[in-house]
């Protein structure tokens, strides 16, 4: 079949995103030739120069492979959403905005209007005398023009299509994904079948812990530092050491890459198997390495203790769900959040 | 839901230990208190994850109580503490979704301390009856739904206004 007409058919999109999955797929290197000899690439935006006019020309279920990146911020992604779904055997959700909304997703701790006012108005770096906005429809001499109109609130793939799989990171490790890439072409080779529907690929089903090479004593502590404030001892666990790290409550698969160079992990792997709430585990997880004192303490001075440790701890919501908000039990916040 | 027939739904996660027998307590002592809360027996405040929490705020509570034994009484010695740590936490994260302070809530209270807990719950049923509902489900998650938002002025808050 290598050369031959009936390539299998892959695809690749990005809706809210930073570019990173797609430089991450470029990332495998010279194995993209295997991946080209394989599949007949039908859609990718970012490499090739199609049209959402040649998707809409494909048969429905005309593509076997579809890495959709992502998260759905606006009508377009959500459309294209619908499009690549009906057209696409197997879609994918890749990298933590697809699969769980990701940074953008962070957008669900504030408004829609304080995010225009932001971004069009009130930034230090941006000139706008004429308060000018994006409008949906804008009429002009021939016409009417539109742009996608901005959702209030910021979703994962799934909360609008049905999907197979989920590739988590972010981005996605280019020795994971090649993996996957590699199993999925052998699978459709050979007539295998394939791994159960919303199945997890290119991870495992640890948490990071398991593949961090530091040592872990159990300690607890008194408070916790950003990265600028200390330098961490070498060899030793980070969180043991007031560095937040979110390993103990994210899934693995990315070999520890953080720790292993000194920096917590963010938690881009999101949830272990059967955790729904990713945040929420981060914060118990986080919650048991600080000190409350000796037990025999004052209750007044065991709270004082606790206090003064999450005092050090800026930003919660957004820290312990960094990349899980869309997937989370709450969605986003209400009123504008912070009471 | 008019101000008038709202009636706070409180769900209460009590340890077997100490807390679920003080409700007990409360009962045989036929005091009156508030009918608000939806006891549910745990083993330990420490078994009560912060997903349970959040999980009943989704799902319609207007609050939760948690109620343990005092520091130094856990059965298992030191789950009270953990849960402190995590509800100290918990409600800072909790701030930032714009989730009043008065909706979660601990109390520790002893196998003897009926009339304590009883109490406890009389005073946090009054503070969110005039929270008003949280109804989180309706005012935030369906509300998400794509209305499209382009204008500041038409935006200003599509989420977490009172559904009439
Ligand atoms: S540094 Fe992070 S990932 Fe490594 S052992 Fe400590 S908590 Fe786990
Ligand atoms: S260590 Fe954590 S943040 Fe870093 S790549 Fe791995 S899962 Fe992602
Ligand atoms: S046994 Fe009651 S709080 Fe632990």
């Amino acid at each position: 079949m290598i050369g031959g007409e009936q390539k299998f058919k892959l695809a690749m999109y990005w809706a809210a995103s930073c570019g990173g999955c797609e430089i991450s797929v470029l990332n495998i290197g010279e194995r993209l030739l295997e991946v080209d000899a394989f599949f007949d690439i039908v859609f990718w935006p970012v490499a090739f120069d199609f049209k959402y006019s040649d998707l809409r020309a494909y048969p429905d279920g005309y593509i076997d492979l579809c890495l959709f990146n992502g998260a759905i911020v606006n009508s377009e992604n959500e459309e294209i959403a619908h499009l690549l779904r009906q057209k696409s055997k197997l879609m994918v959700a890749f990298g933590s905005c697809a699969s769980a909304g990701g940074i953008p997703a962070l957008a669900n701790l504030t408004t829609p209007s304080a995010i225009f006012q932001t971004v069009y108005l009130n930034n230090p770096s941006i000139d706008n005398p004429d308060q000018t906005l994006p409008e949906p429809t804008y009429p002009v001499q021939e016409g009417e023009l539109h742009i996608p109109t901005f959702y209030p609130t910021v979703k994962k793939l799934e909360q609008v299509v049905e999907i197979d799989y989920v590739i988590p990171g972010c981005p996605p490790e280019a020795d994971q994904i090649w993996q996957v890439l590699q199993s999925v072409i052998s699978i459709l080779q050979n007539g295998m079948p394939l791994p159960p529907k919303g199945a997890v690929l290119g991870a495992t089903d640890t948490a990071v812990c398991k593949e961090c090479v530091l040592e872990k004593h159990e300690k607890q502590i008194a408070r916790f530092y950003r990265p600028y404030e200390i330098v961490p001892e070498p060899g030793l666990c980070l969180l043991e050491q007031g560095l937040l790290c979110l390993g103990p409550a994210t899934r693995g698969g990315c070999g520890a890459l953080c720790p292993k160079v000194g920096i917590g992990c963010r938690g881009c792997y999101g949830p272990l198997d059967g955790v729904e709430d990713q945040g929420a585990r981060i914060l118990a997880a986080l919650s048991s390495v600080i000190s409350a004192g000796d037990p025999k303490d004052e209750e007044q001075e065991i709270e004082r203790k606790i206090d003064a440790a999450i005092d050090t701890l800026i930003d919660p919501a957004g820290t312990f769900y960094r990349f899980g908000m869309a997937g989370s039990l709450l969605i986003r916040a209400r009123n504008g959040g912070s009471r | 839901m008019s101000e008038s027939t709202y009636e706070p739904i409180i769900i209460g996660f009590l340890c077997n230990w100490c807390s679920y027998r003080a409700a007990d307590l409360a009962g045989t002592a036929r005091l009156h208190y508030s009918i608000n809360m939806r006891p549910i027996r745990v083993m330990c405040s420490g078994r009560v994850e912060p997903d349970l929490v959040l999980a009943a705020l989704r799902n319609g509570a207007d609050g939760v109580l948690i109620a343990g034994c005092h520091p130094g009484e856990c059965h298992y010695l030191e789950g009270n503490l953990k849960t402190l740590r995590r509800y100290k936490l918990l409600k800072r994260m909790l701030a930032q979704f714009g989730i009043e302070q008065e909706r979660v809530q601990l109390v520790w209270a002893s196998a003897s301390e009926g009339s304590a807990l009883a109490n406890a719950i009389d005073r946090m049923t009054q503070e969110l009856r005039q929270l008003g509902p949280l109804r989180w489900q309706e005012t935030v998650i369906q509300r998400m739904d794509f209305q499209p938002a382009q204008r500041v002025e038409a935006i200003s808050d599509p989420v977490g206004e009172e559904v009439p």
